[in-house]
């Protein structure tokens, strides 16, 4: 399966809205992390509308899709696309980071808002997902679960262990999409801790392992059609790219990780996203 | 004026005590659990054999998962299955259970308030041989401060069975400590555990002491031997830790006039510090902590460890005798 046209328009359409609002989000909270939601806006806009079976209509239903938000810090952009799919509204996004908000500055499980697990602590999410997976092939659903990580994140040992069992249950409805910047907050990940090539690390622990272009929408969904394909083995998706993507005076820098835009940048930055 | 409350002795075990791991029950336990709830799902972390999970994974090898020796990556899974509608029991050593997943349990179980249970089995000194870095002394502590999660230190088999029982009947994460050594049971067979509750194993009026898990039997050796000179202890079990019974503290700060608790645990953070941080807010009386204090263990016979520690019937009653010394002073 490809996409088609009014697919990929669709997608694109949601990775700017996405990224739109991350900076509305941001700057109104005048703290936050800017920088990897915009990376990752197409890869997650791809997974949300093309592939995640989560919807207001099957919200509650035991056997959907599920998904984790390992690198938390990044919850701007899916608070975004879970607006978007209609479980948080529009206004209620701006309250990001406030004070009583449900959008808390790092995700908190909410069986209302489609938010399936709790993360902000780099780590542990992967381990929940193999779980979920664990439940489901138990269950004989056809759930599969979705992990976002990162490369900074694949630092942790925790994610090793997490591959590791993965791999050794053959969780095949389990798909990790690791956003690779090379950018964590210190600085530049390949000087701070480098994690070398993560496909082939995946590889080796016994994965059906990719890299893809995480702005080319039509190569995540082929490496998300090729997981769904896999019988035996977990799948990992190493997405490549460009912290702050979308906004010129943001790409690449790791000083826009977890730094929020003044209203006079953020207006910049919308003016850029709305052309 | 101070009303006193009718009182009621929990039944216990008549005759020659039998010994029995708290381990052993558990094990027993979750085959039982297992036969009643397909909802049930056991993990391990590469030690079946000694936490006594291995009865589970023969019986229903399909929700039984050896997590290999990665115990944050178990509490993880755990928090999954949860996630799922499965009611999940996570299983080590204390150490291994606590130690080294302690913000697993915090952030992936806890904060999303998973029904995950954690029993952990060769909690404190009594694992004996091992030594300090197995003696697993500080557990209490680290899974007491977490909000929302339950704290059981079951006195014997019957007791471990129960609180194992309750917990499972009960939404939400529990941490359950549980002994290597077998131990004397204490209770009968009609006794009736309530998470929340403390029992009255023995009366008296003056000093109350205060005891979980193993130091339960070494609580009544103590208040035999205090018996024998005309001291009348009054001995209280306190398995449910978090919950704990006010009521019963109070009354008996009241009553007795000073409190003494004992644990095989460190003194910083565990059954003490939950018992006194109820005694200092309604009934500040003179107090005394019998456990560790502020030290490892180390190799040897467990019960050895025990008196070494001060932690038997007679050390007991000797920091008993000082304690009332203070009181009276």
């Amino acid at each position: 399966m490809t996409l088609t046209d009014q697919q990929r328009e669709e997608i694109l359409g949601s990775a700017n809205t996405v990224r739109q609002d991350v900076i509305r989000m941001v700057n109104a909270a005048k703290c936050g992390h800017p920088g990897g939601p915009l990376g990752m806006a197409d890869f997650m806009a791809t997974l949300f509308h093309a592939h995640l079976r989560l919807n207001k209509e099957n919200l509650h239903a035991p056997d959907r899709d599920r998904f984790i938000l390992g690198n938390g810090h990044t919850c701007a952009g899916y608070y975004s696309l879970l607006s978007q799919k209609g479980f948080i509204p529009t206004e209620t996004l701006t309250e990001f980071r406030k004070f009583g908000s449900v959008l808390q500055g790092h995700p908190h499980r909410n069986a209302e808002l489609g938010i399936d697990m709790s993360t902000g602590s780099l780590g542990n999410g992967l381990s929940v997902g193999v779980g979920m997976a664990l439940a489901a092939k138990q269950n004989e659903w056809p759930t599969r679960v979705y992990v976002a990580s990162s490369d900074g994140e694949s630092q942790e040992g925790q994610i090793w262990e997490a591959a590791t069992a993965a791999a050794h249950y053959n969780l095949s409805n389990l798909t990790v999409l690791v956003d690779f910047n090379n950018i964590q907050i210190d600085g530049v990940m390949r000087e701070i801790m480098d994690v070398r090539d993560l496909c082939e690390k995946y590889t080796a622990f016994g994965w059906h392992a990719v890299d893809v272009d995480g702005h080319d929408v039509d190569a995540i969904d082929a490496a998300l059609c090729a997981a769904k394909d896999e019988t035996e083995r977990p799948s990992a998706i190493i997405c490549y790219t460009k912290i702050g993507k979308g906004v010129s005076f943001m790409e690449d820098k790791a000083g826009w990780h977890g730094v929020a835009p003044n209203d006079e940048q953020a207006k910049a930055a919308l003016a850029e996203l709305s052309v | 004026m101070l009303q006193t409350m009718a009182r009621e002795l929990a039944p216990l075990h008549q005759g020659e005590p039998t010994k029995t791991a708290t381990r052993e029950a558990y094990g027993n336990a979750l085959v039982e659990l297992g036969a009643e709830r397909p909802d049930v799902c056991v993990l391990d972390a590469d030690l079946s054999g000694s936490t006594k999970t291995k009865g589970f994974s023969q019986a229903y090898p399909e929700r039984f998962y050896n997590c290999g020796v990665a115990e944050a990556n178990m509490m993880g899974i755990a928090a999954g299955l949860a996630s799922m509608g499965k009611t999940v029991f996570a299983s080590s050593f204390a150490m291994f259970a606590t130690g080294k997943p302690w913000e697993q349990i915090r952030q992936s179980i806890a904060v999303p308030r998973f029904d995950v249970k954690i029993a952990a089995t060769h909690a404190g000194l009594t694992v004996g041989e091992d030594g300090k870095s197995h003696q697993m002394l500080e557990d209490i502590t680290l899974m007491r401060v977490i909000p929302g999660m339950r704290v059981l230190v079951p006195a014997d088999a019957v007791e471990a069975r129960l609180a194992i029982r309750a917990a499972a009947s009960e939404p939400g994460p529990f941490y359950v400590r549980l002994s290597r050594a077998a131990t004397p049971v204490v209770f009968s067979e009609d006794y009736e555990f309530k998470i929340g509750k403390g029992t009255l194993l023995r009366e008296g009026n003056d000093i109350a002491i205060v005891a979980c898990g193993i130091e339960v039997p070494m609580a009544l050796a103590a208040a035999e031997e205090l018996a024998a000179s005309g001291i009348e202890a009054r001995v209280i079990g306190m398995a449910s830790i978090k919950p704990i019974d006010k009521e019963i503290l109070i009354e008996a700060a009241h009553e007795c006039g000073c409190v003494m608790t004992a644990e095989e645990h460190q003194i910083r953070g565990g059954l003490g510090s939950a018992v006194a941080e109820v005694l200092a807010t309604n009934a500040p009386v003179p107090m005394a902590f019998c456990g560790m204090d502020d030290e490892f263990g180390q190799s040897g016979d467990a019960w050895d460890l025990v008196s070494h520690y001060g932690l038997d019937g007679p050390g007991l009653a000797a920091s008993a005798r000082k304690l009332l010394d203070s009181k009276l002073a």
